[in-house]
């Protein structure tokens, strides 16, 4: 296995349900030992992705590669490879905690003195040791979630697939999750879907934005974030000047990006991202002039995740100034 | 292999953690008593044909109500409860899923009728019993079991309702089962079909100790039709 390879790559992931497309058109790739938020309102396709990405659903249309293997072509080897956290971590209730993680291991190969070993060190991590003798569905969330965790270790997989593993815990258990994954992720690749931003800036040194079923945003928090110094300007031009504004704004040097937000009471509403480093708002300025746009406003916004999140999968613009 | 006896293992702990296995097993052997005792005391003859034998009351009458109980939560209970997911998502086929499902009914069953076995030898030290039909009887009631568990297993694949498993696989079981004494109301170019069909008609002839190629084969291609058709229907979940 070469090192430089792609743990995961997805490649033009679709997925329909009956008319509707739940994911469009996803690609991605993730390196080894990543941690990669998923990040993205309820209902827009992360945990479809994910279990595109798991083999529970087949793409529509494209693939999914984990460790190079294609997971349409060899589900088995791709299943090795990775461990997996359903959503609400779906649990045998009627089963001992220790019976199960027993079972997983006898499904997933892991015998004599390495499973003991294994399952020792899994649960010592996973705070389970008090529980090993009680009955799955007797537990807590917050337990059932880290039994969910422990159950995608058994077979100590280099991919772990956490499909919003904090939800509905509570503060001291979302940060004892997110401690656990942090640990995980010095030594693993991490895939893991939330909807609460400051988890992905907690846990994640990629960021992948999905919303409406497609591919966003796929950048750093840091980035998303803007705190890189790569700040945002806001450009508010006269409604009649907007059309010729964007190919203005994009040319000017240190622009990075320019999104069109669209019309707002004092005029039409551009977000134009700057190169790390770079403050071309003298430069935007002389800019309109040479090109005859009036500028209502402009000014530079501290932005945060949260603020590229609304922005992307709602198009609203929260801004402090 | 090991993924079949995992799963397998998995579920038959299952059976015996719930009261499941112990109503199966105790029924079972209250109607199978009744069965060998009547016989061998009420008419004093050491004969096993009446336990083995098709009737509207009978221990194979009451598997047709008992297999459905069993197979009606193994996979229901996990499409409802979600784990499906964790199962799917394990390095195993579809194929050794539903076969190590299968094969915890079966030996749940099989213990059940295991436990019968008591009945003969009590007969035996009692009288004078033929063992060759009796021999052939088990594996009679076992083949007839297994039909009747893949067709649970197949219903339990097709919803997430154990409820509406139970019924459906109770439904069809209690067709084939009944159709054999069905077929005097019918048209006697019929017969012959409906015979063939009747999982009774083929249980009626191992019982009385003949164990016919045919037969074998009629169960043998149940069992596995029901099978790969709830291997099916646990693939398409993947779609």
């Amino acid at each position: 296995m070469v090192n430089s390879q792609a743990m995961v790559e997805a490649r033009s992931l679709c997925k329909d349900y009956g008319a509707n497309r739940a994911v469009d058109e996803v690609s991605f790739q993730v390196s080894r030992g990543e941690v990669v938020g998923f990040l993205g309102p309820n209902g827009a396709g992360k945990s479809t992705t994910m279990k595109m990405l798991t083999g529970y659903l087949n793409p529509t249309a494209g693939s999914a590669l984990v460790a190079g293997v294609d997971v349409g072509d060899d589900p088995i080897a791709a299943k090795r490879r990775i461990g997996y956290l359903p959503e609400n971590a779906p649990l045998y209730d009627d089963m001992m905690v220790a019976d199960f993680l027993n079972y997983v291991a006898d499904v997933r190969a892991v015998d004599g003195d390495l499973r003991k070993q294994r399952l020792q060190t899994i649960c010592r991590r996973c705070g389970l040791d008090d529980i090993l003798g009680k009955n799955v569905g007797q537990l807590s969330k917050g337990y059932r979630q880290r039994v969910g965790l422990a159950q995608a270790m058994v077979h100590d997989p280099d991919l772990l697939i956490l499909d919003e593993p904090t939800s509905g815990l509570d503060p001291n258990q979302i940060v004892e999750i997110r401690e656990l994954i942090r640990e995980l992720g010095r030594e693993k690749t991490v895939i893991l879907s939330t909807h609460i931003l400051p988890e992905v800036q907690a846990s994640c040194d990629r960021v992948i934005i999905i919303s409406g079923g497609k591919l966003v945003a796929d950048d750093t928090p840091e980035m998303l974030s803007g705190s890189d110094g790569g700040a945002v300007v806001r450009v508010v031009v006269r409604p009649d000047s907007a059309s010729a504004a964007e190919p203005t704004l994009a040319a000017v040097g240190g622009v990075s990006g320019v999104t069109s937000v669209g019309v707002e009471p004092d005029g039409h509403v551009f977000r134009v991202r700057c190169a790390p480093g770079e403050d071309p708002r003298e430069a935007i300025f002389r800019a309109a002039v040479e090109h005859g746009l009036v500028l209502i406003d402009l000014h530079r916004e501290r932005v945060s995740l949260e603020d590229t999140f609304r922005e992307l999968t709602t198009g609203e613009v929260q801004s402090h100034a | 292999m090991r993924n079949v006896m995992a799963v397998a293992k998995r579920e038959l702990r299952a059976y015996f953690d719930s009261p499941v296995a112990y109503i199966v097993i105790v029924t079972f052997l209250a109607v199978a008593g009744w069965m060998y005792f009547s016989t061998a005391f009420l008419l004093g003859r050491a004969d096993l044909r009446p336990f083995f034998q098709p009737s509207p009351f009978s221990p194979s009458m009451l598997l047709v109500i008992l297999a459905p109980a069993i197979t009606m939560r193994l996979i229901a209970e996990e499409t409802k409860s979600g784990t499906i997911e964790l199962l799917l998502t394990m390095p195993m086929r579809d194929s050794e899923i539903i076969l190590g499902k299968f094969l915890a009914a079966l030996a749940l069953v099989a213990v059940a009728l295991g436990l019968t076995l008591a009945y003969p030898l009590t007969i035996g030290a009692l009288g004078d019993l033929d063992w060759g039909p009796v021999l052939a009887g088990y594996l009679g009631m076992l083949l007839f079991s297994g039909a009747l568990l893949a067709i649970g297993v197949l219903c339990s694949a097709l919803t997430e309702n154990q409820i509406v498993a139970f019924i459906v696989a109770f439904l069809i079981s209690a067709v084939l089962y009944y159709i054999y004494w069905l077929q005097f109301f019918m048209p006697p170019a019929l017969s012959p079909v409906v015979e063939f069909l009747s999982v009774s008609f083929h249980l009626d002839n191992i019982a009385r100790g003949v164990v016919d190629t045919r037969d074998l084969i009629y169960y043998g291609s149940l069992m596995a039709g029901a099978l790969l058709l709830a291997m099916q229907a646990l693939a398409r979940r993947h779609a």
